[in-house]
């Protein structure tokens, strides 16, 4: 069954003149790893905001179609009782932060308390998240004092603490060093084989293409594709969308290897590893 | 290769809190080359970069700029030889009005009215916002706001150029468009200096690059000899280039940088 499902959606911002969103379908289920891509100003953020209801019921504006988080539409429901089920990492880590909490330990309880969850468990999934994402060295530190990076990972954990079904995750790892990125995204593709959803905004198409399950391209708010990475990024048009596809299909594409049992290009370095390192024993 | 002094560092130490050394001793030469500056999360970068500007002081050992200690000059004086894009637009931006905020730093360091109108236009211009300029920065996304970021340092026209990463939140275009000025600020003269964590981005724009480890410099080199170096890489936290790792796992010896590289050398091999 789906964990999601958006049907037709169409949203114009308050005192705007065009659709930031103009009829997006598509549905995930429980668990999948979702990639949204496309250029800026393509309507990504957006979307994340409408899966999270606060598009339109923060934003408001004129609003159609809808959302629905397993049977619960999104429109009809406060922000406040939603985000226990969609939980949400901003694209910059300081709009997130709280400013009302003095340590990294206490912003990552903000949400705990407002759920009223109980005080032993909640310790125990704050120690958690932050050992998931490897800032509990960082817990007496005042938020404001982290670098960029270390504020990103505390903001990841604030949302995982609250143990939602589903997380958005807006451009989450811009800030972060290659393997500080790497370990972030194991750490969200754990909590997707647990049964998170994720829906994962990114302009880097290589950790797109290793980690989704599915990649949607939205383009003037307008949806593109829905398919697997393979199919997303072997199409030919991707550079009408402002998408450059990953290195490795690059490389293939051009020198024209395509995954004989798939009819793709590759996407991952492993995928193309082994059809060119046949390549390579041949000549 | 240039080998002119632009800044030099000798026996660089510093610290926040005592007994707590985030730079450990830093002697190197920052020369013409457009240099990258990488390294783990707290390596020390953002710290180093600050002190260039005079933004902090060093706790021990000195840097020299064209040949003089800036430890005699101040910032204001500073301002006018190097510039600096902040990793945060919104802790630079201040003002209603894109071409206020781009012509505010020339003006403060002392252009003429019409030559800061003109250097800024032109900033605009390279970064393609030209026809932004009347809008408000805040009203703008953050892409754009990093843009109008980079555009009002450029228009200050100094001899060195520092940016703390400014492929955040920039698409493909968007950071084809900052390797261009990047390019184009190097032609004109300029030193340009970048923190940067995308190394796909570094192995196609820069011809130096310089690894930070714990407050050390870990390795230095063209940016083809140290991307060479997996297991050092490894070490500082950071990764090969995409191209670079495909290549290698391949078992080729040569050091692939960008996948043009790649796929022309396989196609001529292929004749």
């Amino acid at each position: 069954m789906s964990k999601i499902v958006v049907e037709n959606l169409k949203y114009k911002y308050p005192a705007t003149d065009f659709l930031a969103l103009d009829g997006i379908s598509f549905s995930a289920k429980a668990g999948e790893f979702i990639g949204i891509i496309g250029k800026n100003g393509s309507g990504k953020s957006t979307l994340c905001q409408a899966i999270a209801g606060l598009v339109p019921n923060f934003y408001k504006g004129s609003y159609g179609g809808k959302v629905m988080v397993d049977d619960i539409e999104v429109k009809n429901v406060d922000i406040s009782d939603l985000c226990e089920k969609v939980g949400t990492v901003f694209q910059n880590p300081f709009n997130q932060v709280t400013g009302s909490k003095l340590t990294v330990y206490e912003e990552i309880s903000f949400g705990l308390e407002n759920l009223g969850i109980p005080k032993e468990e909640m310790i125990q999934r704050i120690d958690e998240a932050m050992e998931l994402l490897d800032i509990t060295k960082y817990k007496d530190r005042n938020p404001f004092d982290l670098s960029g990076g270390q504020m990103q990972r505390m903001a990841i954990a604030s949302i995982i603490a609250m143990q939602p079904e589903v997380i958005v995750l807006d451009e989450p790892t811009s800030q972060l060093d290659p393997q500080g990125r790497e370990e972030v995204y194991q750490a969200v593709q754990k909590l997707s084989k647990k049964g998170i959803t994720i829906f994962m905004v990114e302009h880097n198409m290589e950790k797109i293409a290793s980690y989704s399950d599915r990649v949607l391209i939205i383009d003037d708010g307008k949806q593109i594709a829905y398919d697997t990475p393979q199919k997303i990024f072997s199409r030919d048009d991707l550079d009408e969308y402002g998408i450059e596809a990953p290195a490795f299909t690059k490389i293939c594409r051009e020198l024209g290897k395509k995954n004989p049992v798939t009819g793709c290009y590759p996407v991952t370095l492993e995928e193309a590893n082994d059809l060119l390192k046949k390549d390579k024993g041949e000549m | 290769m240039d080998n002119n002094k632009i800044l030099e560092m000798k026996a660089l130490h510093f610290s926040y809190t005592e007994g707590d050394e985030i730079l450990k001793g830093l002697d190197f030469v920052i020369d013409e080359r457009s240099t990258a500056i990488i390294g783990q999360n707290g390596a020390g970068k953002t710290t180093f970069v600050k002190l260039l500007k005079g933004l902090l002081r060093p706790t021990s050992g000195s840097i020299h700029f064209e040949g003089n200690d800036i430890a005699n000059m101040t910032v204001a004086q500073l301002a006018k030889h190097i510039g600096m894009v902040f990793q945060n637009p919104n802790d630079q931006i201040f003002k209603n009005r894109v071409i206020d905020e781009v012509m505010f730093g020339p003006l403060k360091i002392g252009m003429a009215e019409s030559v800061a109108k003109q250097k800024a236009d032109e900033a605009l211009e390279l970064v393609g916002l030209k026809d932004l300029a009347e809008k408000n920065p805040y009203d703008l996304g953050l892409s754009s706001r990093k843009l109008v970021a980079i555009a009002s340092i450029i228009a200050m026209d100094t001899k060195v150029i520092i940016f703390d990463e400014p492929t955040i939140a920039q698409d493909y275009h968007g950071k084809e468009l900052i390797k261009s000025v990047i390019r184009k600020l190097r032609f004109e003269g300029k030193t340009v200096i970048t923190i940067i964590h995308d190394m796909d981005f570094v192995a196609d724009t820069f011809e130096r690059a310089i690894v930070f480890a714990k407050g050390n410099i870990l390795l230095d080199g063209t940016t083809r000899d140290v991307f060479a170096k997996e297991d050092i890489l490894k070490e500082a936290y950071l990764e090969q280039p995409n191209v670079t790792k495909l290549c290698q796992s391949l078992g080729y010896d040569e050091v692939f940088l960008t996948t043009e590289e790649f796929i022309t050398y396989q196609k001529a091999k292929a004749k």
